[in-house]
């Protein structure tokens, strides 16, 4: 490990699929990268793009939202929601200068364990090979002092 | 100071010139206003100097209007003085409220804007590539011009603001309402946004609106016969109006433009363009993955839609400094 950059990864993840399929590798003692951070929330549909840049915003260097595969959501239509806005989510990113690979849409189910575990190695990876995001320190804003007078 | 007026101070910063004229825009209550108050600080209409502003007591003014961004040290400066000066500061219009129209070059540094505006640009002839400098000696003496910020700062993001009046520009009615809040002392809580409403710019619209609205694809309005009845947003029209606070009285779709999102995100708004973005994108007629991409391409610039006014108070609020580093 060493000095190696180890990414930190939110994952949004619904309560009835990906967070099951989350629980199945777990309770399998499969292992994946721990550079990801659970956040179980009911549905991908819930994911508000705002989560999304909050954990830009908050340090995170990858967003993952993971929900049931269309068809499977538990409301019917939620997932359908967030595949709509993630292309747009994903563009409007690129050009706050955030990479296409540091945010990811996938459908998980409740038995996929083996493709939750593929999925958080693959993006722990292309994150790190992205390296750190660090937005507080790269987009910072800090007004100059200015007590220099115009009028001389 | 006189005798009980009003003392009256507006300044622009970084805009346009139109938060003032939207002033005039009030048309005879403008003499009201001139009733009530001195106005003691309006450099569009009136020559003042800095110096007169330096020589006045701390907290002389009652009420300054500041409109514009600021993203040099000249506007830096006097929103530092006219704080001083004021004991109610205004963030007045929509690049003082939110960093407005200039804010969008938060997506750019200094030397970016440069690069572009002394170099690269069709318009730019500049063989020798002058740049302008802060300083120069001249036989006259010193010449001196303001330093150019790498960002755009809303007011409050400089120096403490008691209210925000929205608007690009503020409409009269805004205006008014807001002077009026202020003669008579009628004031909300400092913080608040004043002349405008607490709802959307939808509950003002009378156009249409269905129960389950859906967009069939997206259209630049001047790619349509845009059906003067129908709620904009589902004639696939990129109109903010639902992550817009209200108070303009939707003057904009009244007349077939889609709302632009001049007055600022919604009370208790976690992020304005995040709101827009969920409300444009996730009522598309779109089943599979590859229909949403395809259809969500028409939008051309999804952060400049969506953050058109508020990219300095946005949550992310300016893009990394440096080379951009994406395509």
């Amino acid at each position: 490990m060493g000095d190696r950059f180890e990414p930190r990864i939110a994952v949004l993840c619904c309560n009835w699929c990906t967070y099951a399929g989350a629980d199945l590798a777990g309770t399998s003692r499969m292992k994946y990268a721990p550079n990801v951070r659970l956040v179980r929330v009911m549905c991908s549909g819930r994911v508000d793009p705002a989560f999304v840049l909050r954990a830009f915003q908050d340090g995170a260097d990858g967003v993952l939202i993971a929900g049931c595969h269309p068809g499977d959501c538990h409301y019917i239509n939620g997932n359908h929601k967030t595949m709509r806005r993630f292309p747009v989510l994903q563009r409007m990113l690129r050009q706050w200068g955030i990479e296409e690979g540091r945010i990811r849409l996938e459908w998980i189910s409740a038995s996929e364990g083996d493709v939750f575990v593929r999925v958080v190695n693959e993006m722990t990876e292309a994150v790190r090979a992205l390296g750190p995001l660090d937005w507080r320190t790269r987009a910072a804003m800090v007004v100059p002092e200015t007590t220099h007078s115009p009028a001389e | 100071m006189a005798e009980g007026k009003l003392q009256l101070a507006m300044y622009w910063a970084a805009s346009c010139g139109g938060c003032d004229v939207a002033v005039l825009d009030v048309n005879e209550k403008i003499l009201d206003i001139a009733a009530a108050a001195d106005i003691r600080l309006w450099p569009i209409a009136m020559d003042f100097k800095y110096h007169d502003v330096e020589g006045w007591q701390d907290g002389e003014i009652d009420v300054c209007l500041f409109n514009g961004a600021v993203r040099n040290s000249e506007q830096a400066y006097l929103a530092r003085l006219l704080r001083r000066k004021s004991r109610v500061m205004v963030a007045f219009g929509a690049c003082a409220s939110f960093g407005g129209i200039p804010g969008l070059a938060n997506l750019h540094d200094r030397e970016s804007i440069f690069q572009a505006v002394y170099g690269y640009t069709a318009s730019t002839h500049n063989p020798e590539g002058t740049r302008p400098q802060t300083r120069l000696e001249v036989p006259e003496g010193t010449l001196t011009l303001p330093d150019f910020f790498d960002d755009v700062f809303a007011l409050h993001q400089v120096v403490p603001v008691e209210y925000f009046v929205p608007g690009c520009p503020p409409t009269p009615k805004t205006i008014m309402t807001a002077i009026e809040a202020i003669v008579t002392g009628n004031l909300p809580p400092p913080g608040s946004v004043v002349g405008a409403s607490t709802q959307s710019v939808c509950e003002e619209c009378q156009r249409e609106k269905s129960e389950k609205p859906v967009v069939a694809e997206y259209h630049r309005p001047q790619e349509v016969r845009v059906d003067p009845k129908r709620c904009l947003l589902e004639q696939g029209l990129t109109c903010m109006g639902s992550a817009t606070r209200g108070g303009c009285g939707a003057l904009c779709p009244a007349v077939n433009m889609p709302c632009r999102g001049c007055y600022g995100p919604m009370p208790r708004s976690l992020d304005m363009g995040a709101d827009a973005l969920a409300a444009m994108t996730t009522i598309l007629e779109a089943a599979d993955e590859e229909t949403a991409r395809n259809k969500t391409g028409r939008l051309a610039d999804p952060l400049g839609t969506f953050y058109r006014f508020t990219l300095p108070v946005s949550m992310l609020r300016r893009a990394p400094k440096g080379p951009a580093v994406h395509s």
